[in-house]
């Protein structure tokens, strides 16, 4: 049953009427968050090289970190604040990945190690690991044909 | 019992015995913070889960209702309750031990509105003396089943709203002091194609422009004639499309119209966008504040209208729009 109102001509009136997202200060948020995140990756990434670790170990070392830290965030209750403000410039870093992975699996806990937190740990990563591997995959063969 | 339309009048005068109120911390810090009975510090009420929360909130939500009615738990003859979690299991937890007959329903936010008229046609049908009826919502415990985990690092939509944990209870009594059921009119489903999960209120607001137009065209009645009519969980969003789409059919509600979304909360200082939701919104705002305002004659009569958006995670998923309904009834003392 439908009022007197197309759908279309009350979609439009919504879009007029609701409150717009504050994009010029989320994007601002977003880069002064996540260039410090990454700041923060590059500093540790040149405190482990002058300590004699290579490029690559100090890149992985630092992922490594990175990842904990994120986690230990999630765990005390402190990242969704983060997130809360900073929108994407906390979500996109590495940080942002450990924290999906984290949050499903401190929630459903209460449902079990196994079919609570096991299964749904990946309920919001997960996506981006089937989808990033697929793609991976697809640019490893074209980079095979045209090499 | 007379109905026209959607609507019916009572013919008897359906007490409400008492109404009981208890809410999570957010919601006691709120503007309503001194309406209501029980206003608890943590937020699992002592158990070990957010789901088992809310069944022991709504379970002592229902017991003390009973016991401010000044009635025995044997004369309550049957129990109305709802809930937005699957299977409805806050409301049968709550219930488990009550030993009362009991009927589960689901009407999303606007089950207490659901819940009241049931209890309030029961009554006048004769099948009954007192009938409970309660509703309840858990911010957690909803963040969880329709949203992310609360821990996940995202923003909110500026349209999203707040779920209210608590519940809301009434008995509602073929004997007894006002204020009085007299009234009520029972929502279509109405749904004009939003899909958006951030955005209830544009979801839910169609629905209860079209209850209120329904009501007033039954009931011959206008605005004017309430000293207020309140939705449920509709927020500022939705009492805007609500005041823009009832002065389009000709209803000015300018004057004597509010949300409970919005009287829960403070927008700014608790940061809730859009304003409360959830079932507990409009049934403890009704139980706490304007329950009070009807025994101190503060207000008469009022037309109390909660909504709720009637989705799943999974029919959304399958790219189905989200479905609004509300359910007026008309309250006096």
């Amino acid at each position: 049953m439908k009022p007197n109102l197309g759908s279309q001509e009350y979609s439009d009136l919504v879009k007029r009427m609701s409150p717009p997202s504050n994009t010029v200060v989320n994007c601002l948020k977003a880069f002064a968050v996540g260039g410090l995140i990454c700041c923060v990756g590059q500093v540790i990434i040149n405190f482990l090289m002058s300590a004699g670790l290579s490029k690559d170990d100090a890149g992985m070392y630092t992922s490594i970190v990175l990842i904990f830290a994120g986690t230990l965030l999630t765990g005390i209750g402190v990242y969704d604040k983060i997130g809360e403000f900073a929108g994407a410039g906390s979500v996109v870093p590495i940080t942002g990945f450990a924290n999906s992975v984290a949050a499903p699996a401190l929630e459903f806990k209460k449902e079990g190690f196994v079919m609570g937190m096991g299964a749904k740990m990946f309920i919001v990563a997960g996506p981006v690991l089937v989808y990033g591997t697929l793609t991976s995959i697809l640019v490893g063969i074209v980079y095979y044909i045209i090499r | 019992m007379k109905k026209t339309g959607q609507s019916i009048k009572f013919q008897e005068k359906i007490s409400i015995a008492s109404m009981s109120s208890i809410v999570g911390p957010m919601e006691g810090e709120g503007p309503l913070k001194n309406y209501f009975d029980v206003v608890l510090s943590d937020i699992m009420n002592g158990e070990d889960s957010w789901e088992k929360g809310e069944g022991k909130i709504t379970a002592d939500a229902l017991a003390l209702a009973i016991k401010k009615s000044g009635r025995k738990r044997e004369e309550i003859d049957y129990i109305i309750c709802g809930d937005l979690l699957n299977q409805s299991v806050s409301s049968t937890y709550g219930a488990r031990d009550m030993g009362i007959p009991f009927f589960g329903v689901f009407g999303a936010c606007s089950t207490i509105g659901e819940a009241m008229t049931l209890g309030a046609m029961l009554l006048d049908g004769g099948f009954a003396q007192n009938i409970l009826v309660g509703a309840s919502s858990h911010f957690c415990a909803a963040e969880k089943q329709f949203r992310f985990p609360l821990e996940l690092g995202s923003q909110r939509a500026p349209t999203s709203s707040w779920t209210v944990t608590g519940c809301g209870a009434a008995v509602l009594s073929r004997q007894g002091e006002g204020p009085y059921i007299t009234g009520a009119t029972t929502g279509i489903i109405v749904d004009l194609g939003i899909t958006d999960v951030n955005n209830m209120a544009a979801a839910m607001a169609p629905a209860a422009v079209e209850t209120l137009r329904a009501h007033f065209k039954d009931y011959g009645a206008k605005p004017k004639d309430y000293d207020l009519i309140i939705t449920g969980d509709l927020g500022y969003l939705g009492k805007d499309i609500v005041l823009r789409l009832m002065g389009n059919a000709g209803y000015d509600l300018s004057n004597n119209y509010t949300d409970c979304g919005i009287e829960i909360f403070n927008r700014e200082k608790q940061k809730t966008r859009n304003g409360g939701s959830g079932c507990a919104c409009s049934a403890v705002t009704l139980a706490g504040c304007f329950f009070d305002k009807l025994k101190k004659c503060e207000l008469n009569k009022i037309l109390f209208v909660p909504t709720g958006a009637l989705m799943s995670q999974t029919s959304v998923q399958q790219g189905e729009s989200i479905p609004g309904i509300a359910h007026a009834v008309v309250i006096e003392t």
